[in-house]
């Protein structure tokens, strides 16, 4: 099995999370980074059909020179190769483009398997995984808590997460398969693997490497613009009703001037 | 090691103290044991042979590098790293400090990957500070050794796979001169393991007594081979001078945990109207504390250092697992203190870590038998 697995260096999830005031985008330098949480649970997955049916895991990631780390972290986990597609011009690049850039560079890997998670954590856009289907032309499993693959076959069976139950979904190869955290748990990087992570081999590709049209890429070529950018506002302190007798009255009142009862 | 991978590895080991160990510390506490998830989590991670050289399948970390990963270990229930503990420490040094070329390629890697789990043998009933008077006796019959005798406390003996034996095979020389070590592995006929010792504290970590009734093991189990015979004793001492170090390191990781837990509850417990953290008294108790911890680890990073550059390999340990683990027994103490009643329940955090601390001060040497090491030596090299 050759499985793509893809990651993303995302802020910290209990850190605030800010945009830059001028792009609109998110800071990612003044924070700490890490590995995209529900990508643990794609690497892990995809280390466990590798465990299961042998073949190579490669992590793709696109990203900030930053996100090398994060390329190490998957590495040490188990990851056999990885590739990082960095490059200044690609900065404030949405959603389309993104999935356009890995997408050209996942197909010359030529994969069985793409594992994505179900949504990172900064954005939490949730699209990239159905993007990627379109562009590399694959059947798409979602929300997969449970992932069966028949090398034989050609085929990949999943549960996929319902509110209340599970349906079982197959495709057949090549496919993209999107998780969720229920399917595993993903284990830390061995003190081995750490060790070994950096010997792995690693291709680091710019926008001209990766063949990608440079007029395509970036902010200023972003089909979508994020014009304005708000904190919501701070709560209100609530109001506290004292009960002297009369308390049941005016809580009503409270909810009646509040158009609630 | 590579700077950067070990601190990777620290970080690593921190996250998944923080993420799994902390969350389930009183569940280990009540039920007596650490979970079986846990426990294979720290097989795949390589924590079972970090002092192991890494020819022989471990990491091989030096004693200072050693020292900043169980300052990590110290932080949550002493539980979890005496599963590894005796791999790494008391028992695996047996094998690094004594054994043949051929137990070490055969023994090491088992220990590293966590496939087999080793006790050190040492303490009797009625030998413990002065193990030289051991009566545990072996004689050998042919291509084997026959061994009888009873171990106490044995750290690990009820799930271990092989238990690492200390036994007098030479009446006739000097106490310490006529001891030897063999490995007894599990299931030997005539071995029995007694009753789980139901301890004061540390609960999730096991030990017991082992009862040796005419134990034959192969001549090949004799620690050393033909050149160990009657060397187990000096043997013994080295790998309880690594464990010493290794100790402090655990005693300082417990009393950042108790300063932790000391600070947070002084600054949201209030009395009087106000947190007990503005009160000088309490403020009083967390800077000996603070200070308390900072002496420790320094002492344990120099320390340390000396170990590795061989300049101090006696005295240094004594001295440091002296110091800190009656620093820890301090600070636990007023980590209870400062949460007045709530310190003295259960399943409050320093309620047990008081009770763990208190074993410190007694295994792998009691302050008393420190105390005379380290001033011996100095008298004895004073006397020359
Ligand atoms: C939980 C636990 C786990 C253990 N694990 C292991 C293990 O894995 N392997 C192993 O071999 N042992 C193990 N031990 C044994 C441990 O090392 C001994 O308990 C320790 O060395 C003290 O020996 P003792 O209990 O016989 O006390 P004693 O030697 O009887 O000491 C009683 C008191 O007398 C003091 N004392 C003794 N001699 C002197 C002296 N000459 N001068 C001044 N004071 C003195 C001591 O300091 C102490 O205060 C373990 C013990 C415990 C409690
Ligand atoms: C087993 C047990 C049995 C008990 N039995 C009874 C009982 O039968 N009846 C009963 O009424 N109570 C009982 N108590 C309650 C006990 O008296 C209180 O726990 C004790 O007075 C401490 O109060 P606290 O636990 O709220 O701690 P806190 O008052 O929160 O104290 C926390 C820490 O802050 C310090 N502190 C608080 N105020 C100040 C200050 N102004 N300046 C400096 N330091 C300060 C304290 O000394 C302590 O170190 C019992 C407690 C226990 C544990």
């Amino acid at each position: 099995m050759n499985i793509v697995v893809t990651v993303k260096q995302v802020p910290d999830t209990w850190a605030e999370k800010k945009l830059d005031p001028t792009t609109r985008t998110t800071d990612r330098k003044s924070v700490d980074n890490v590995m995209n949480e529900m990508d643990e649970y794609g690497v892990e997955e995809a280390l466990k059909i590798k465990e299961a049916h042998g073949g190579e895991v490669t992590v793709v990631t696109m990203g900030p020179e930053k996100a090398l780390e994060t390329v190490r972290k998957a590495l040490s986990m188990g990851a056999d190769k990885a590739v990082h597609i960095t490059d200044e011009a690609l900065a404030g690049s949405d959603a389309l483009q993104t999935s356009a850039a890995l997408a050209k560079v996942i197909a010359t890997l030529s994969p069985d398997i793409v594992i994505t998670a179900a949504e990172a954590s900064d954005a939490r856009g949730g699209v990239l995984g159905a993007l990627l289907a379109e562009h590399l032309g694959f059947p798409q499993l979602t929300q997969a808590r449970k992932v069966t693959v028949d090398p034989g076959a050609g085929t990949v069976r999943i549960e996929r997460q319902a509110d209340n139950g599970y349906l079982l979904v197959e495709a057949a190869t090549p496919v993209v398969v999107g998780v969720v955290e229920k399917i595993n748990q993903p284990r830390y990087p061995s003190f081995k693997g750490i060790m070994a992570a950096k010997k792995k081999p690693l291709t680091t590709l710019s926008v001209a490497d990766a063949g990608l049209d440079p007029g395509t890429v970036g902010l200023a070529n972003a089909a979508s613009t994020v014009l304005d950018a708000q904190p919501a506002p701070p709560r209100q302190s609530g109001t506290i009703v004292k009960d002297e007798g009369d308390g049941g009255t005016r809580v009503a009142d409270f909810l009646a001037a509040q158009k609630l009862i | 090691m590579d700077a950067a991978d070990f601190s990777e590895i620290l970080t690593t080991v921190r996250t998944f103290i923080h993420e799994r160990v902390i969350p389930v510390e009183n569940e280990i506490d009540e039920k007596d044991e650490v979970p079986l998830d846990i426990r294979d989590a720290t097989k795949e991670m390589g924590l079972w042979g970090f002092a192991i050289p890494e020819e022989y399948g471990g990491l091989g970390l030096s004693m200072s590098e050693e020292a900043r990963l169980v300052f990590e270990l110290g932080y949550t229930t002493p539980a979890l790293r005496s599963m590894f503990g005796t791999n790494n420490g008391i028992a695996g040094h047996v094998i690094i400090e004594g054994g043949t070329e051929e137990q070490k390629r055969h023994w090491l890697p088992l220990l590293a990957s966590g496939e087999v789990t080793a006790s050190f043998g040492l303490t009797e009933a009625d030998a413990g500070s002065d193990p030289s008077t051991l009566t545990t006796s072996a004689y050998r019959d042919g291509d084997t050794w026959v061994i009888s005798g009873a171990k106490r406390y044995i750290t690990n003996a009820p799930i271990a796979d092989a238990i690492f034996v200390f036994a007098r095979t030479n009446p006739a020389v000097p106490a310490t001169r006529g001891i030897s070590n063999f490995i007894v592995p599990k299931g030997s006929p005539g071995l029995t393991i007694g009753p789980r010792d139901h301890k004061m504290g540390q609960a999730g970590a096991w030990s017991s007594d082992v009862y040796l009734d005419e134990v034959r093991v192969p001549h090949t189990h004799l620690v050393g081979g033909d050149d160990g015979a009657g060397y187990g004793f000096a043997t013994a001492m080295r790998c309880l001078a690594h464990g010493r170090i290794h100790i402090a390191a655990l005693c300082v990781g417990l009393a950042q945990r108790l300063v932790d837990e000391s600070v947070s509850w002084a600054a949201q417990r209030h009395q009087s109207g106000r947190p007990i953290g503005d009160y000088q008294l309490i403020q009083g108790m967390i800077a000996d504390s603070v200070t308390d911890l900072y002496a420790g680890r320094a002492l344990v990073i120099e320390t340390a250092r000396a170990f590795d550059a061989g300049s101090d390999t006696k005295v240094g340990p004594s001295a440091t697992k002296y110091f800190c683990s009656e620093m820890v027994g301090r600070v636990a103490d007023r980590a209870v203190q400062i949460h007045g009643g709530a310190g003295y329940i259960r399943g409050v955090p320093v309620e047990r870590f008081y009770r763990d601390a208190r074993l410190f001060r007694i295994y792998e040497g009691t302050s008393q038998i420190q105390q005379l090491i380290i001033a011996r030596h100095l008298l004895r090299e004073a006397a020359r």
